[in-house]
């Protein structure tokens, strides 16, 4: 059982005592420790479930590699699922609780898959579950929802702050360990601008509990005295708790500062994302040991060699009083000295190797400890954790030797450069045939924009394990990096390390290297996803030879943890298995977050009322007033009806729709899309962008326009007026102004840049308020200016001039069918103008009227919405507007699209209106028409659906409009419409528009 | 995330900055074009691994169109251009082929 030892621990406070708790049970720790460390001072080495066989599991590493610590952090609003124990900071109050277990961490009742294993084997998802098809849904489904998955998600929205930082630097260094500081002082005395950023909350990495002399000095003062230099430097500056996440195209770097972590609640702002632009990034990201294969190699227990070392040395935390350690490399040593100077046994080092030697070797033996070469071990023992292991050959297959007790097996399998951050981008990979590990490619970089590869690597990153050869390489990166961007002052001077390097590790894949099935069935590659190596030999086996098939297939390094520990040993096992060569088989991809961030950094400020602009009229403090029911249009908020005190919506719509046709409405369509177009071409290049003739339009006139996309489909309507000879004044729907402007300056700028044109989006410039019904006319020339009649202004005129003072620019069109008049006025002076036409209408009974009144106006006169009759496949022709078509030009948008024979076709769905028997029934949106047939894949056979469908009160019943195959074939036939609830309801074909088709209404 | 000069207002824009526009250089054919060249107008993309020429438009700047010429493989940007012509200016061909001499632009 782990435990506190007495004395020791660099980095704990023992003055400053934490409490903390552990599923709900109350601990204490120290100031410096993170979640990992005081846990295991608490003996609490079991802290998770693995995620298919609910195994226990225990602390594995002490970094950010850890792929079984993770639990749900915090409380309420505040807990967040699937943290790292490991890199999860100590403080008072920090409350966390384990995952994946039910119906607790000692009991699990998921852990019966686990003696199913011989079931879930790998691709068991694909395997078992498909079929049968009800199985799945009704057994498989909720009973894996119910045990698998990690951690909870959160069910409130989260309180806390994040914010996205913008940085420019010349220089970024990711990681500051040793490599990393020389790295950045190179780059900085050079005289480059160098942002050094490290994910841990110290600077220095390993160095200090690896025992690294440089200089003459210990680590932590040569450390000490690096970043003091540094902190001095005006050109450099540097971050703790900031971890490089992803490197992106052309030197694009991001990076996650965890900057609240330690003070939920109190602190300004949880997370930060930074956005870096580095004209080099240099990456000094260490390297991670790996574990080793053999069976039972998951228990709690079992951690990485320096993952023991650091436990010990950071946080004086004894894994364990007798250590058994295996090793591969001389680096296995250490932890058997360090292990020792702790006062703790180290029972027996077992080196895969036949010959081990070496100074760590003779320093470890010296100690009296016991080395067995060329032994492995053939199995842990120990359920809930270890207890001891069997010692057999590692070239043999398992057969014991001996069993030797044990609290805690410290595995050193070799170190793997991180090469994650290199490889984001694009930086390739060598394998190295003596460390058994993939290093960068220095020839082969991620580049840049100019070509240039902008990442360098330093230190363990570009593969060297030994101190000395590591400070040189990160001594020269630092300065390479500056130099490639202008910066030469001076030359770097690389520090000296003392001591040998280490001799050559051993490539041990397996262990022993002959293992049987038996072994084989129990010795864990991923530990998060329960990834085995019979699995991956399995998948082999079943014919898969890709690396990124397998790990689908397998789920090897599909986990939170991405593989870290995983990703070299599977792809050992699947290189042995395919028998061909690892670089052949290749690695997986390397994406980015190099480890999770929060979803909160990536959001930033952009939630609630920052997540999108939200547009307002000029007139929308009058309509919030009002108490306006609010409706989304593109960006804007347009006012859907206005309730008078306990007035149902629906009945707010009907009045303001009885009121506008039988007195008089007003309209607040500010938000129409308003674009100038002008020039000498301009007529010439609206008949291009419009389906119809607008050339022959007249000085003063208005006519309802429609654009196409070249593949025929209608995307946008509207009323075009002519200002001038070579001006026009183009409305759009209110959603389409900025995609419509933009469309047209793409015409004019990359396929008919000859034409002189020019084009503005006015949109915002102008408030719009439409006045429409009978009354209209009247209330206009009581506030006085212009001549308003019948004869000065006709339907589809324009006239400019001055209306109670305010001057306005007035066009007579209707989306109602009344008699209307839409008012364009200066958007400073909207809200004086609707003012002014409320207190004259008043006598009128003038009624504001929202969205919905307007749409049902509409439908009831057959007028069809962008996006209602409209879904990126309808032709204009489809809605009865062959008429706005032109056949006479030569060219326009989407005109040989439209002699596509799908697009004459027939049986195309056309517009028609439909009338339920039910005059009471309102038809569902979206409601199929039903032939009564099954078509060939045993589906009902559809011949349409409803586009619009509304109570109409002007004519006291339902009515809709669909979209109907052969439909101006079918007036009069009844079809039927299937409902949610399985009923059919029947509704006759007719004429879309339903009201006043000769429009008397508007032409008064 | 890509950085491309805006050829008229002379910015390094960012990609966010920015909107993609697809392959530049395409001819359009409108009525009268037979089937097989309309298609290949509508549809028909070189998508190449390697040179590439595409349109752009900084869209969050002054609004421009532009043209650009890099390498999709190793994100090298060769240079931008105006919008308003039909083939790669001179100097951007050369630019490619001092970079890339077996280069050669596809028919
Ligand atoms: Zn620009």
């Amino acid at each position: 059982m782990s435990s506190r030892l007495a004395t020791g621990g660099r980095r704990i406070d023992r003055s400053k005592r934490l409490s903390f708790s552990f599923n709900g049970t109350k601990l204490t720790g120290f100031e410096g420790d993170t979640l990992a460390s005081a846990l295991l001072a608490n003996g609490q080495d079991l802290v998770g479930r693995s995620f298919k066989y609910h195994r226990p599991r225990g602390i594995v590493a002490a970094g950010a590699e850890e792929p079984n610590a993770l639990v749900a952090l915090g409380q309420g609003d505040r807990m967040e699922p699937n943290q790292r124990a490991t890199i999860t900071e100590l403080f008072d109050g920090l409350s966390a609780r384990s995952q994946n277990h039910w119906p607790s961490l000692q009991f699990d009742i998921g852990a019966i898959n686990a003696r199913l294993s011989r079931f879930l084997p790998a691709g068991f998802y694909y395997k078992t579950f498909m079929q049968p098809r009800a199985a799945w849904k009704h057994l498989f489904e909720p009973v894996i929802r119910k045990s698998a998955g990690l951690g909870p998600a959160p069910t409130q929205g989260d309180p806390d702050r994040y914010e996205y930082f913008y940085a420019h630097t010349d220089v970024l260094v990711a990681g500051g360990g040793i490599a990393g500081l020389a790295a950045a002082r190179a780059a900085a005395e050079a005289g480059a601008r160098v942002l050094l950023v490290e994910q841990d909350s110290r600077f220095g990495g390993r160095s200090a509990t690896d025992g690294v002399v440089i200089d003459g000095t210990d680590a932590e003062a040569w450390v000490a005295e690096q970043v003091a230099a540094l902190s001095a430097m005006p050109n450099v500056d540097l971050r703790l708790r900031t971890m490089a996440a992803g490197v992106y195209d052309h030197g694009y770097v991001t990076l996650y500062e965890r900057a609240g972590d330690r003070d939920p609640g109190a602190a300004p702002v949880r997370h930060r994302l930074w956005r870096v632009r580095a004209g080099r990034t240099v990456t000094a990201t260490g390297a991670i040991e790996r574990p080793i294969s053999f069976a039972g190699n998951d228990r709690p227990g079992v951690m990485l060699a320096s993952a023991v070392r650091d436990y010990i040395d950071l946080y004086a935390v004894s894994p364990g009083d007798r250590t058994v350690v295996v090793t591969a490399t001389d680096d296995g040593y250490r932890t058997a000295l360090a292990v020792r100077d702790a006062g703790l046994d180290v029972p027996a080092v077992l080196d895969t190797r036949p010959d081990p030697k070496g100074p760590l070797v003779d320093a470890v033996r010296a100690r009296g400890i016991r080395v067995e070469a060329g032994r492995g071990i053939a199995k842990v023992r120990g359920t809930r954790r270890v207890t001891g292991v069997d010692i057999c050959a590692q070239a043999g297959e398992g057969a014991v030797i001996e069993h030797v007790p044990c609290e805690c097996v410290a595995m050193a399998g070799g170190w793997s450069p991180v090469v994650h951050l290199w490889s984001h981008c694009g930086g390739k990979l060598l394998w190295d045939e003596t460390a058994h590990h993939f290093r960068p490619d220095p020839d082969r970089p991620p580049t840049g924009a100019d070509g240039q590869g902008f990442a360098v690597t330093a230190g363990t990153a570009s593969g060297p394990m030994d101190t000395g050869a590591a400070l040189a390489d990160a001594v020269e990166a630092g300065h390479r990096a500056a130099k490639a961007l202008g910066h030469d002052k001076g030359a770097p001077r690389i520090p000296q390390a003392d001591g040998t390097a280490d001799g050559p590790p051993a490539a041990v894949w397996m262990m022993p290297h002959g293992a049987g099935p038996e072994l084989r069935g129990k010795a864990f590659l991923d530990f998060q996803n329960d990834v085995k190596v019979s699995d991956v030999q399995l998948a082999a086996q079943e014919g898969y030879q890709s690396v990124e098939h397998t790990k689908r297939y397998t789920t090897l390094g599909m986990a939170t943890d991405q593989g870290k520990l995983s990703n070299i040993n599977g792809l050992a096992i699947l290189s042995d298995s395919l028998g061909a060569p690892i670089p052949e088989v290749g690695t997986t991809t390397f994406r980015p977050p190099y480890t999770p961030i929060s979803l909160g950094a990536v959001a930033g400020e952009a939630r609630g009322s920052l997540f999108k602009p939200v547009r307002r009229t000029p007139i929308h403090d009058w309509h919030a007033d009002a108490g306006a029911v609010w409706e989304p249009v593109g960006d804007w908020r347009r006012p859907y009806c206005y309730p008078k005190d306990e007035e149902s919506h629906r009945d707010a719509v009907n009045r303001e729709i009885t009121a506008t046709r039988s007195g008089v409405g007003l309209l607040d369509a500010s938000t129409l899309g308003k674009i100038i177009v002008s020039g000498p071409d301009a007529a010439a290049f609206l008949d291009l962008t419009y389906t119809n003739m607008m050339s022959s339009l007249k000085v003063g006139r208005c006519r309802y326009g429609l654009m196409c996309t070249e593949n025929g489909f209608l995307f946008d309507d509207g009323v075009v007026v002519r200002l001038s000879e070579d001006s026009f004044l183009c409305h759009t729907t209110s959603g389409g102004s900025d995609r419509v402007h933009a469309w047209m300056e793409e015409w004019l700028q990359t396929e008919w840049w000859d034409l002189k044109v020019w084009t503005s989006n006015v949109t915002e410039q102008f408030g719009q308020i439409a006045i429409v019904g009978p009354k209209a006319r009247s209330v206009l020339e009581r506030l006085g200016g212009m001549d308003l009649s019948a004869e000065a202004l006709p339907f589809m005129a324009m006239a400019e001039g001055t209306l109670g003072g305010i001057g306005v620019r007035i066009f007579r069109i209707s989306f109602s069918g009344e008699l209307s008049y839409e008012i364009a006025v200066p958007a400073g002076r909207a809200r004086a103008l609707w003012d002014m036409l409320l207190a004259e209408g008043a006598a009128d009974g003038i009624t504001p009227y929202g969205t919905e009144a307007l749409h049902v106006m509409r439908a009831e006169k057959g007028y069809i919405m962008i996006g209602d009759e409209t879904d990126g496949t309808v032709i204009p022709q489809d809605l009865n507007l062959g008429w706005a078509v032109s056949k006479k030009k030569s060219d326009f948008i989407g005109k040989r699209a439209m002699e596509r024979s799908a697009l004459t076709d027939p049986d195309r769905k056309q517009l028609v209106g439909l009338e339920t028997e039910d005059p009471a029934l309102v038809l569902p949106d979206g409601a199929h028409a039903v032939s009564g047939q099954t078509n060939r894949f045993g589906q009902q056979e559809t011949l349409g659906h409803v586009t619009s469908t509304y109570w109409s009160p002007t004519l006291n019943r339902s009515i809709a409009m669909a979209l109907v195959s052969g439909g101006s074939r079918r007036m009069g036939e009844t079809l039927d419409f299937s409902l949610e609830d399985g009923r059919i309801a029947k509704a006759r074909v007719v004429d879309p528009v339903f009201l006043d088709k000769d429009g008397e209404r508007q032409n008064v | 995330m890509l950085i491309l000069r805006c050829p008229y207002c002379g910015v390094d824009a960012e990609e966010t900055d920015l909107a993609p526009g697809g392959e530049a250089h395409l001819t359009r054919h409108g009525p009268g074009s037979d089937d097989a060249e309309f298609r290949d107008y509508l549809f028909q993309r070189r998508n190449p691994r390697g040179v590439h020429f595409e349109r752009w438009r900084h869209a969050f700047g002054c609004g421009k169109w532009f043209h650009a010429a890099r390498c999709t493989q190793t994100l090298e940007v060769f240079g931008t251009y105006s919008a308003q012509c039909s083939e790669p200016p001179e100097e951007i061909m050369t630019a490619i082929r001092t970079r890339r001499p077996d280069w050669e632009m596809p028919a």
